[in-house]
């Protein structure tokens, strides 16, 4: 082995106990030489820098790619380019201040963020909503997922090269989002939550466009599914590539579809119900092998099953015609805009609930949810002040993209885009 | 939650004063932990058959407005087969440097978490791989941004910040390790290779 190799067969930058930097040896080794013997192509070492601005990595991810030939020897990720201090932020917002914040880090389902700080925040108070509510925010998270991980399947399948499927998730994407224009006036900002209740109930009629994806939407799951499952080229690029053992994903913490494809079966919505997810009738898909292919079924899987819960919810929601969104408190819920013109009282709440915003008992509340990428939490400490002291994002995929190094040793560069795929990452999110 | 409550009882059974304090806040069992047992206590909460915290969900830190208030770091544990949840807080002492055993060795998954603390708070993780910035850039000077210290728009304007900027050398764009491997293959400029050399941006092993 040339001296260069053996310079290389290097370690990774930090301090040792009295502040001097010391390089400390990487464990990547074993897996390179074991790739090495497969593929020997000689001692030529090439750095390769992807992003931040490459297509393929999703955002403004930046990977440090070192390559042996083809193989990959390490991956460094580089994070940051997005960082805008959302949980700074918080700290100097009232709680329905920080709904806004929470539509652009996930930015991929703005809904299902809204609806976890609104039940963290919720939690953190003990404010009980009502059915109408709670039926609406099942809706909400569920359109999340399903806008979501039909935007993974597109991206995930232009970069192996399948266009066709891009078109097809795009455009039914098109139809969720039309109807959330029409719910929330916007298709990104949706900030539909507030605490205690909803910016807004549903518009009269709204719910037959949304019955209507529901019953054309499975014909373009089985066009996919018809097209890429039994696919010998995605199955080629797919099966194998990216494994990680159940032992392995639950100690890298690993969440969401990420999890679930390696066979562990644990969902949020079964596990630890929220909005009365233990009252609907659906399965949750768990893989097997942990590798891209069974997170590409499982997250097919999911969206089929989301259907399903969508299509109980609005059943429900039928019956819960003209039934209050929002809990019966003033303290809470800002009264009607009409009442607060006229009302004295009301305008009184109106105003202290603007300035002073809503107070939150001393303590603090951890609340997780299953979104799409894997298990958003909003961790919140009060000191009985309207203002948070801490706010803090449990960010799914940042700490899903994190054991990417680890999914990517010995793998080839192309494959390092898919697997970079398969973690299904949304830079908002990961930046904060 | 009665399976978290039973965890925490256990907990001070067995570690008698490391456990500092028993706490519930809305539903969430909370155990308040010694620094200098933190590790021995996460490590056989994940350990021990009864516990099993096999998961990892969060860690993180809570700095509070009162500045007498100690630090605190976060995990957030969950024990996957179980079903259980708890939190684990260690209460870090401002007046000391801050400083806590890694995890890193029980969960990777506390790899970047452990890499976010110790930028955003300043928090030494003794024992952590590779603890350096991961947020912020790596030539940060200002501080650590989620301390209450430091101010909501930061510690330098906006034009001392692009004076910076623009008078950092090239090299402060890359990370050691980067230019520790441009060094084996021979690619560093001259110039920036002499200010390596002097020491100006760590040394290049």
């Amino acid at each position: 082995m040339s001296p260069r190799t053996v310079e290389l067969e290097l370690a990774t930058p930090g301090l040792d106990a009295q502040g001097r930097p010391v390089r400390v040896p990487l464990g990547v080794r074993r897996a390179y030489e074991a790739a090495r013997d497969v593929m020997a192509t000689g001692e030529e070492h090439m750095l390769v820098n992807i992003g931040p601005q490459h297509p393929a990595t999703h955002g403004v991810l930046r990977l440090v790619v070192e390559l042996d030939g083809e193989v990959v020897r390490r991956v460094i990720p580089h994070v940051g380019y997005l960082h805008s201090g959302f949980e700074k932020l918080g700290e100097y917002r009232h709680y329905n201040q920080i709904i806004p914040l929470t539509d652009r880090t996930d930015y991929l389902s703005p809904m299902a963020n809204n609806v976890c700080l609104a039940m963290a925040a919720e939690k953190l108070m003990g404010i009980t909503i009502t059915e109408r509510c709670t039926v609406l925010r099942v809706i909400a998270c569920e359109m999340s997922r399903i806008i979501s991980h039909l935007v993974w399947l597109g991206t995930t399948g232009i970069d192996l090269g399948a266009f066709t499927p891009f078109l097809w998730s795009f455009n039914e994407r098109e139809r969720v989002y039309n109807l959330q224009e029409a719910w929330t006036g916007a298709r990104l900002t949706t900030s539909l939550t507030r605490v205690g209740g909803m910016m807004a109930d549903v518009p009269e009629g709204w719910e037959d466009g949304l019955r209507d994806f529901c019953r054309t939407f499975p014909a373009t799951l089985r066009e996919v599914d018809a097209m890429l499952t039994r696919n010998a080229i995605w199955c080629g690029r797919t099966q194998g590539v990216g494994a990680i053992s159940a032992e392995e994903a639950i100690n890298y913490s690993l969440s969401g579809p990420m999890l679930r494809a390696s066979g562990v079966d644990y969902d949020v919505r079964k596990d630890r119900p929220y909005l009365d997810y233990e009252t609907y009738d659906f399965d949750v898909p768990v893989g097997e092998h942990g590798d891209i292919y069974d997170r590409y079924l499982v997250r097919l899987e999911e969206m089929a099953q989301s259907v399903r819960i969508l299509e109980q919810a609005l059943d429900r929601l039928a019956g819960l015609k003209g039934a209050p969104i929002n809990v019966d408190d003033p303290r809470v819920i800002l009264p009607a805009k009409r009442r607060a013109m006229s009302d004295m009282e009301a305008m009184i709440f109106h105003f202290k609930q603007v300035m002073d915003g809503v107070p939150a008992p001393p303590g603090e509340a951890y609340l997780g949810i299953e979104n799409p990428k894997g298990e958003l939490g909003y961790y919140f400490v009060s000191d009985g002040t309207a203002k948070p002291v801490r706010w803090r994002i449990r960010p799914p995929s940042f700490i899903n993209l994190a054991c990417l190094p680890k999914l990517c040793e010995g793998v080839l560069l192309s494959d390092v885009i898919a697997i970079n795929a398969s973690v299904d990452i949304v830079m908002g999110e990961i930046d904060r | 939650m009665s399976g978290a409550r039973a965890s925490a009882d256990a907990l001070a059974a067995r570690f008698g004063p490391a456990v500092l304090r028993r706490g519930e806040s809305c539903g969430d069992t909370i155990v308040w932990v010694d620094r200098d047992r933190a590790h021995e206590v996460l490590a056989w909460l994940r350990d021990d058959p009864e516990q099993r915290f096999d998961y990892l969900t969060d860690l993180t830190a809570v700095d509070y407005r009162d500045p007498e208030q100690p630090l605190e770091v976060v995990y957030q544990l969950r024990a996957l087969a179980r079903r259980v949840d708890l939190r684990v807080k260690v209460p870090l002492d401002k007046a000391e440097p801050l400083s806590v055993p890694s995890v890193y060795d029980l969960w990777k998954g506390a790899d970047w978490l452990e890499r976010e603390v110790y930028d955003l708070f300043g928090v030494d993780f003794p024992g952590h791989p590779d603890l350096r910035r991961i947020l912020m850039w790596e030539t940060y000077r200002e501080g650590h941004p989620l301390r209450k210290d430091f101010p909501l728009r930061g510690h330098y304007s906006r034009s001392e910040q692009t004076r910076q900027a623009l008078a950092a050398n090239p090299e402060a764009h890359y990370s050691l390790e980067e230019l520790s491997i441009a060094e084996a293959f021979d690619d560093l400029p001259a110039d920036v290779r002499e200010r390596l050399q002097r020491g100006e941006r760590g040394a290049v092993p």
